[in-house]
């Protein structure tokens, strides 16, 4: 079998006596949606940081597409097909939402017409047609959360790293949204994704890793990471799996 | 091509003053101000495109007024190259400085300091040594030939340095609509989501800097070659630095006419400000100072931006009454 997309092996990272993420492995295959759950603070955006290339990890190996990627530059890791997102949305916020999607589209389109015209296409695509002369920062949370989407898509990437996409929207935004990210995967794309929201989790992912204190400590399909003791424990803290199994008894 | 009508028109507007007013007062007014708004051009490129805020461009300014006195005065080079040299002289500057702060991940407050310390130690040292005339200066000989790019009619300076503002504005155009000019304005809009987005920031703020030094170097050339003086003073002063950057500023910022309606502004309004004060030293700067508070307050955007504004809103209401008579009807 070939090497899976996205191999993180044994990735660490410290800031200063904080060990932020440690000796943490996860294999994302071709054209699956893996997400990556966990506590707050567990270090989630840490490792997408890391496979980003916005953070140099301490120790370990990221590799992509059979390559050794690990330490490259945001933008050369963009050049290979990895394109990610902000959990804080990070709009350009002076420039228009077609000429925002177009910054992503030039690079793989040097004139301003065709970039443009790609802008057009992925606008349209993620439902920001309407929206499209408008400036970045009149558009709503939804919207700017959109328009991270456009702009990653603009490139044309092969991995899709999402940070948090669904966060902040309200129950019928993330039932708009979750249609459109399983249309990207059976365009192709690979996607990680980070996310709190459980239920889109459950009906989005294929494979599940959830991290906690900087280590990995389950892996599975959606129902089999639900049901896990220690992720319970992560979640609800110490003996809760066994309270709640107590209840479930009696 | 259609969009570079504007540019036209305003060049061969400003081109036809000469024929039109021989005042050798307004004439050298006016050189000094295209001269400023070309240095402000430079300033724009990297300031107003790229959110790169130099404090020092008289570095670049400096190094081509230098380059071109130097070359003619010391090695007898024709003055024609000499001010080509100079251009290059200042993009090198440009480049270096770019590449130590750049690669260094200097960004905002920590980049205008550092520029602005490169420029001072550049003047610092042309006041001390030799070839730059130390402390003396440079005297360019007087030699009113075209060979040596020297005219006796100031119209003619006049039509040098406006075709040097209009090159200047062709650049600027071409780069705006560029996937460049596209990665650099993202970059002055959120240089994280740029990178992201496949854009090699450094390389495309260097690359920015060396055009933007190039131009301000060629104000700098220019200097030399119309005042035929250069000390380290004027090349170097701080006072260039600050009119690089208060003419795009007050002009409009990041505006492909920002920096030459903010020289002719800010020159006029010195000039103002020097007749209603009279003779009381200094005084002229104060009403200077508070007119640009004042600017600043009411149009952060410029002067271009407030014209844009302005247009907007003369436009709209038709606009609004039009839609809501198409509603009714």
């Amino acid at each position: 079998m070939a090497e899976p997309l996205l191999v993180v092996k044994d990735v660490s990272r410290h800031f200063g006596g904080l060990q932020a993420v440690s000796h943490v492995s996860l294999t994302v295959h071709q054209g699956c949606i893996t997400a990556l759950i966990g506590p707050n603070g567990a270090g989630k955006t840490t490792l997408f940081a890391m496979i980003s290339g916005f953070l140099k990890p301490s120790g370990g190996t990221i590799r992509f597409c059979g390559e050794d990627i690990t330490g490259e530059p945001p933008h050369r890791l963009a050049r290979r097909g990895i394109a990610r997102t902000f959990q804080i949305v990070q709009p350009f916020s002076g420039l228009s939402v077609c000429d925002n999607i177009r910054v992503g589209a030039h690079l793989h389109y040097r004139s301003r017409d065709e970039a443009g015209r790609v802008a057009n296409e992925v606008g349209r695509e993620v439902n920001l047609g309407a929206m499209l002369d408008r400036p970045a920062n009149t558009l709503t949370i939804a919207g700017r959360k959109r328009l991270e989407l456009a702009r990653a898509l603009a490139t044309r990437p092969k991995l899709l790293l999402l940070d948090e996409v669904l966060a902040g929207l309200n129950p019928s935004e993330i039932r708009e949204i979750v249609p459109l990210i399983r249309g990207l995967r059976e365009r192709g794309i690979t996607i990680l994704m980070i996310e709190h929201v459980m239920q889109a989790v459950m009906s989005l992912a294929d494979k599940v890793f959830v991290l906690a204190e900087g280590r990995i400590i389950a892996e599975g399909t959606p129902p089999q990471v639900a049901t896990d003791l220690s992720v319970i424990e992560a979640y609800l803290g110490r003996g809760a799996a066994m309270r709640l199994g107590a209840g479930h008894v009696r | 091509m259609k969009t570079f009508a504007p540019i036209l028109i305003v060049v061969v507007a400003l081109a036809a003053i000469p024929l039109m007013v021989h005042s050798n007062v307004l004439l050298n007014f006016l050189v000094v101000a295209l001269m400023i708004a070309l240095a402000g051009q430079g300033w724009n490129i990297l300031g107003g495109y790229g959110g790169q805020y130099s404090f020092g461009h008289a570095a670049f300014f400096g190094t081509g007024a230098y380059v071109t006195a130097v070359l003619q005065v010391r090695y007898g080079i024709n003055a024609w190259i000499a001010f080509m040299l100079g251009i290059l002289g200042g993009a090198l500057v440009g480049a270096v400085i770019g590449a130590l702060s750049f690669r260094s991940g200097l960004r905002g407050s920590y980049f205008a300091l550092v520029t602005l310390a490169f420029a001072e130690v550049l003047r610092i040292v042309a006041s001390v040594a030799p070839i730059t005339g130390a402390g003396v200066g440079t005297l360019v000989k007087l030699d009113l030939s075209f060979a040596a790019l020297q005219f006796e009619s100031r119209a003619a300076f006049y039509w040098v340095i406006l075709t040097l503002v209009a090159i200047a504005l062709v650049i600027t155009h071409v780069l705006e609509r560029s996937r460049f000019g596209a990665w650099l304005i993202a970059i002055r809009e959120n240089e994280d989501a740029a990178m992201a987005l496949g854009v090699d920031t450094t390389a495309v703020k260097l690359g920015a800097m060396v055009i933007s030094a190039a131009m301000t170097a060629a104000a700098g050339c220019f200097y030399t070659q119309y005042f035929l003086f250069v000390d380290s003073g004027i090349a170097y002063g701080t006072w260039m630095s600050i009119e690089a950057l208060l003419t795009p500023i007050i002009g409009g910022i990041g505006t492909l006419f920002g920096p030459l309606l903010g020289a002719l502004t800010v020159r006029m309004l010195g000039e103002i400000a020097r007749s209603v004060t009279g003779d009381a030293p200094g005084l002229d700067l104060v009403v200077f100072g508070c007119v640009l508070i004042l600017v600043v307050w009411f149009m952060p955007r410029g002067l271009a931006g407030a014209v844009a504004d302005l247009a907007r809103h003369l436009r709209r209401p038709k606009h609004v009454s039009a839609t809501r008579e198409m509603s009714r009807g």
